[in-house]
């Protein structure tokens, strides 16, 4: 709710339910997955009624989760566009993580590193998907030969913890950055916390003023 | 302790050991190429046994039938018709799991206790634990395992563990009318397979031996080959299986290296927030905007 009519809307509820969504997609997938990965977390398909239904769940958690990520990958993909200034970002990160942003170029909307991590996720998502569908045994497999399914078996388990990588990252990125899970759950935030992370994404949004 | 064989080696998706203080002798079933008629009595005693009835298939203008292993029939005769400078042969293998002693199944499955190998070298499916997701297919380097479609486990020879266990020979063994397929200690049948070559050596076939891959750490499903040195013409058995790049890769380099990358990087993150603190708006720009909360 907006509780202060000076503040900016971030993310459209539309925006915020697919990126939540999107979100719980990619838990049941991740722990699903995982159990299959290492026999370490094979207990984790207790939390899908055992590992017969993980295996048949599994799979379709992965499709829903595509389609929720294209959309927005749909929807962001020009803000993501890497410019000079992103790269400029990007090459001063250190001192950002290192807690001081006082020399970090303006970021608009999206930042050097929320761009960056929005392409990987993208070339990461794709590359599940297709290995996805190759080692997907109950409709598609008997489609391949056998030395495609073991390479894409290896590119699946790669390219799925990469992925887990990157959200943990992203989760903590959130943590981190105070206020912006509030941003993405509740849509609006401070003009403070917007000049603060986003001056040119401010500067847009309130007319060039304070 | 019920029905359970106390003598498991291997245990799929099990880091810790499996039940295995009863030793039992290692077994291996010898298959002659040489003795072999294809007269498919073993494939008709492996259905009995095991009870499983495939369906009625078609002519392919071919004598394999069926064409292909599959979840109820768990081995095939293959039929080649090849020229050898001896002419014209007709090389008839029994083809089935050969029971490797790495086996690329149990490597890659992902099931805890879905298969197994017994200290007797048998790999065994328990098909009760299987899950469905066919990474054994993936895994075997003699294309063997079938995934049903009736009830989305996967199947193969088991080398009739449940006679051996009783000191039985297993089906095949027991009906072949030429002694084409024997069974025994591992031992025993080596030395057997030696004097089969011998044998075949005398009557002129100089490149006969025994076919043991040992890339795969050997197998207890042996064949004796009139042309040891050409196993590929016998249906494409491969000259020097071994368990995929791909597949250790996937199950042996990936799993540690990722799940150590993945807790580092929570861990890192932990400690990242403890030392350098959260990221908060400057005094500053709070003074700007306090007319906000």
């Amino acid at each position: 709710m907006k509780n202060d009519p000076k503040k900016l809307m971030r993310y459209t509820p539309s925006e915020r339910a697919n990126h939540w969504l999107t979100a719980i997609l990619f838990f049941l997938a991740a722990l699903s997955g995982l159990s299959f990965f290492q026999p370490l977390y094979y207990p984790l398909t207790l939390l899908f009624a055992g590992g017969v239904w993980t295996r048949i769940l599994h799979p379709f958690f992965g499709v829903l989760m595509t389609v929720s990520f294209g959309i927005e990958f749909f929807n962001y993909r020009q803000l993501n566009v890497m410019t000079p200034t992103d790269w400029e970002w990007l090459s001063r990160v250190r001192q950002l993580v290192g807690g001081d942003d006082q020399n970090m170029p303006e970021a608009g909307k999206f930042n050097g590193g929320q761009k960056l991590l929005f392409w990987l996720m993208a070339v990461f998502m794709a590359l599940l998907i297709l290995s996805g569908i190759v080692i997907w045994r109950a409709y598609f497999s008997f489609l391949f030969p056998v030395g495609l399914i073991r390479f894409a078996s290896v590119i699946h388990a790669a390219s799925a913890a990469v992925m887990i990588g990157l959200i943990i990252f992203h989760i903590y990125a959130a943590i981190w950055m105070k206020e912006s899970i509030g941003a993405m759950l509740y849509g609006w935030v401070r003009r403070a916390w917007a000049k603060q992370h986003h001056p040119v994404w401010y500067r847009e949004m309130t007319g060039g003023g304070k | 302790m019920a029905l359970q064989s106390l003598d498991i080696i291997r245990r799929s998706a099990t880091s810790t050991h499996p039940p295995d203080q009863r030793k039992t002798q290692e077994v291996v079933k010898l298959i002659d190429v040489s003795k072999c008629i294809g007269c498919k009595a073993c494939q008709v005693a492996c259905m009995e046994w095991n009870d499983t009835r495939d369906v009625i298939g078609t002519n392919h203008g071919v004598l394999d039938n069926p064409a292909d292993l599959t979840e109820d029939s768990w081995t095939v005769m293959r039929y080649s018709e090849v020229e050898t400078d001896r002419g014209l042969e007709w090389l008839i293998r029994k083809d089935g799991c050969m029971h490797c002693g790495d086996p690329g199944c149990l490597k890659a499955c992902p099931a805890p206790g879905a298969i197994v190998q017994y200290s007797n070298g048998i790999v065994d499916f328990h098909e009760e634990n299987c899950i469905g997701c066919g990474y054994c297919l993936t895994g075997c380097p003699f294309n063997i395992p079938r995934l049903s479609k009736k009830d989305s486990k996967v199947y193969k020879c088991t080398l009739c563990s449940d006679r051996v266990a009783v000191g039985l020979e297993p089906a095949c063994v027991k009906t072949c009318p030429t002694g084409a397929i024997v069974f025994g200690t591992k031992e025993d049948m080596l030395r057997h397979a030696e004097e089969r070559i011998a044998d075949l050596k005398s009557r002129g076939y100089d490149k006969a031996g025994i076919y043991n891959p040992q890339r795969v750490g050997g197998t207890h499903v042996m064949y004796v080959l009139q042309h040891a040195d050409k196993p590929e013409m016998y249906h494409g058995l491969p000259k020097d299986p071994s368990i995929s790049a791909m597949v250790s890769l996937w199950k042996d380099g990936a799993k540690p290296l990722a799940s150590m990358a993945l807790g580092l990087g929570i861990l890192g993150a932990a400690l990242h927030y403890v030392t350098k603190g959260p990221n908060e708006v400057s005094e500053e720009n709070e003074k700007e905007f306090k007319d906000e909360k």
